[in-house]
């Protein structure tokens, strides 16, 4: 869909992105030393740090990608709701309390605490910085995908706009702008997802009886890459034409043609009964021309609120083994990627002790509970209000916006980039922390001052932010729920074993934390990048000719890591558990 | 508010090793009682997923209730284990803690 950018919705997003920035420079003037820059100086309140957990937290994929997937497929999305917020349970009643207790900066200062490998920490810095570019990509594709409706520019020029910004943030202030961004981010999407949702329940259910609404879309596009929408050139001049919003309800429940406010409840059993208008897509190729077309198929609402509608999940109401495993396999990543992110948790340090660090993550799953709540309604209301990009699926939410007006339109979009400015300048901490302190320091034991530290971070962090940017751009037409699925898969098969063992297992030893990093790093990277989803979205071959069996490497790659660890640890019991260093640290003085 | 640039030195209730064997020990009743609610959710998925059309209740089907019921359980527990740990200090100042 071409987009029509509005002067109004400019004004309030630039304000948006004003105040953001002046706060960095505001708390920037106040955070001169390391322990300010990368950790802020563990003086966050609590309840910041915790709403700022879900301005860092509920990214992109969050708002844009899992609202999209309701809106296109229902119930399905729902699913990477419920993983996402179930991974906080591990983190409150597992990760939170021994993290803060045993680390300073980094989430490798836990895992070394007791041994003081150069191993370790060149590992975990290796996996911080994998895992936060995986998750920086589709924060950067969300970033370009709002950027287009808003300002009317492509989608390389939003990545480059998100990219710069949260650079400067990052750069002035470190941790404690990003905790601000983070604060003011998660309070207002959660309030405003809030809005959104009682608008939605006050409009309740119409139906769409125009016939264009029952009418199909056609994309065509011709060797020199020409693209014709319903046989005319694509624009919104006399003589072209544009793709239609979509979706609507075809049936209520009594026969009527609207319900009028609905409750929460009352949403959700009508829509269970009424049938919906979706868009399947089909894609042909004719004499060098690609032909994709967008039909209308009407469907139960309970089949849309049951698992199964979306191309991802709908292996689930078949037999075949393999889907079911794939799914095991996500939820399995889901549950365990969230306390093995770096970005994550390095927000526990910003706090002064364990129980601050403890009721932050109560006041962060509190806030992400309710978010995950309201995902349904948006998705569903977007699903029903024609407001339908069918070309992209990731601006469910913002179009939703829209078909409420140009202040809520503009007031949504804004909060999303700044979604994206908050989880990324987390990311973008994590790693530079990962430079300076595990690889720096810890690895190459290079000697630096307090004030070099922060140069050297600030340099790594607009590195980071420039890979973000390619990478952002090269990965466009990529469902950004899809890609966080994958840092979440990395992230829990090459951090939570170690993490996990350490806390629980007093044999553990440093080559085992080691080799379980590295190994399941790689193994998880490898089986993604063997997988079919890579083979259909990424190298454009056939996804039945991949070499594993299905896509999602978590039910695989996160059992791997342990055993790895358990194995490795039994055979260097001599020297690598923390008691053997211990001895042969004290035996120079004992001779 | 004071600048960031070094660490806060109080903390609010104490961090001996009982003290974190004690809030470990919660944490992980919690989280097995968790894991079992959220085992039973996607195996019910994976394996019978036709089970979730049922109506469950208050008119919402199986998908929708228990979606609902994890989200709700994840925040109680939440709320549980903040209490369990709860500071001595404020322990003793709530009603039914020790004089």
């Amino acid at each position: 869909m071409i987009h029509q950018p509005s002067p109004f919705a400019l004004v309030v997003f630039l304000a948006f992105v004003a105040l953001t920035l002046g706060l960095s420079f505001y708390f920037g003037a106040r955070a001169k030393s390391a322990q300010g820059y990368f950790a802020a100086g563990g003086q966050i309140h609590w309840f910041v740090n915790g709403v700022a957990f879900a301005g860092d937290y509920l990214s992109a994929a969050s708002f844009l990608g899992i609202c999209g997937m309701i809106a296109f497929f229902g119930y399905d999305g729902f699913l990477y709701s419920i993983g996402f917020l179930a991974g906080w349970v591990v983190a409150l009643f597992v990760v939170a309390e021994p993290l803060k207790r045993l680390g300073k900066f980094t989430f490798a200062d836990a895992l070394d605490s007791r041994f003081q490998s150069r191993g370790i920490k060149l590992s975990a810095a290796v996996s911080t910085l994998a895992v936060s570019l995986f998750y920086l990509i589709p924060q950067m594709v969300g970033a370009g995908a709002l950027i287009k409706p808003l300002l009317g520019f492509p989608h390389w020029a939003g990545v480059v706009m998100v990219g710069s910004v949260v650079v400067l943030i990052v750069v002035t202030a470190g941790m404690v702008s990003t905790t601000y961004v983070q604060f003011i981010k998660g309070s207002l999407l959660v309030f405003f997802s809030g809005v959104l949702t009682v608008l939605i329940l006050n409009r309740g259910l119409v139906i769409d009886a125009r016939p264009e609404s029952m009418t199909p879309q056609t994309m065509t596009v011709g060797p020199g890459g020409r693209e014709q929408v319903n046989g005319l050139p694509h624009g919104l001049q006399p003589g072209e034409a544009d793709y239609r919003p979509v979706g609507h309800v075809s049936r209520l429940p009594d026969g009527g043609s609207r319900t009028g406010p609905l409750g929460p409840l009352d949403f959700l059993t009508t829509l269970q009964h009424s049938d919906v208008v979706q868009w399947d897509k089909k894609v042909e190729q004719h004499s060098g021309r690609t032909t994709t077309t967008y039909s209308p198929k009407v469907t139960p609402g309970s089949d849309i609120l049951r698992p199964g509608n979306s191309p991802l999940f709908k292996g689930l109401r078949g037999s075949a083994m393999t889907p079911k495993l794939n799914f095991l396999s996500l939820m399995l990543a889901l549950f365990c990627g969230t306390a093995s992110l770096p970005h994550i948790l390095i927000r526990y340090y910003t706090v002064k002790d364990q129980a601050a660090a403890r009721k932050s993550t109560v006041v962060g799953i509190a806030a992400i509970g309710c978010f995950y709540v309201l995902t349904l309604y948006i998705g569903l209301g977007a699903m029903t209000s024609g407001a339908i990009d069918v070309t992209n699926s990731n601006m469910a939410a913002p179009l939703l916006a829209r078909s409420f007006g140009d202040l809520l339109f503009a007031v949504i979009s804004a909060i999303a980039f700044t979604t994206v400015l908050g989880t990324v300048s987390g990311l973008i901490v994590a790693a530079s922390g990962a430079v300076v302190y595990d690889l720096l320091i810890g690895f190459l034991r290079v000697e630096l001052p307090d004030h070099a530290k922060v140069r050297v971070g600030k340099v790594a962090a607009t590195v980071v932010g420039l890979v973000a940017i390619v990478l952002g751009i090269l990965f466009e037409k990529m469902n950004v729920t899809f890609l966080v699925g994958w840092a979440f898969s990395v992230a829990a098969s090459a951090n939570l074993p170690s993490l996990a063992m350490l806390l629980f297992w007093k044999n553990t030893t440093k080559q085992g934390i080691t080799a379980a990093i590295v190994v399941g790093m790689v193994s998880s990277l490898a089986w993604i990048l063997a997988s079919g989803d890579t083979y259909k979205d990424v190298y454009g071959l056939p996804p039945e000719t991949a070499v594993v069996p299905f896509s999602q490497p978590g039910l695989v790659t996160i059992p791997l890591g342990f055993a790895v660890l358990v194995g490795v640890s039994l055979m260097t019991q001599r020297t690598g558990t923390a008691a053997a260093i211990a001895r042969a640290a004290a035996e120079p003085r004992q001779a | 508010m004071g600048g960031f640039d070094h660490n806060p030195a109080q903390h609010d209730e104490p961090e001996d090793a009982a003290t974190s064997a004690r809030n470990a020990r919660y944490g992980m009743v919690l989280f097995l009682i968790y894991l079992t609610v959220y085992v039973g959710f996607v195996a019910l998925n994976a394996f019978n997923s036709a089970v979730m059309l049922w109506p469950a209740v208050l008119g919402l089907n199986l998908a929708v209730a228990y979606g609902f019921a994890l989200i709700l359980a994840a925040l109680v527990l939440a709320g549980v284990y903040g209490w369990l740990c709860r500071s001595p200090k404020t322990q003793s100042h709530s009603p039914r803690g020790p004089a």
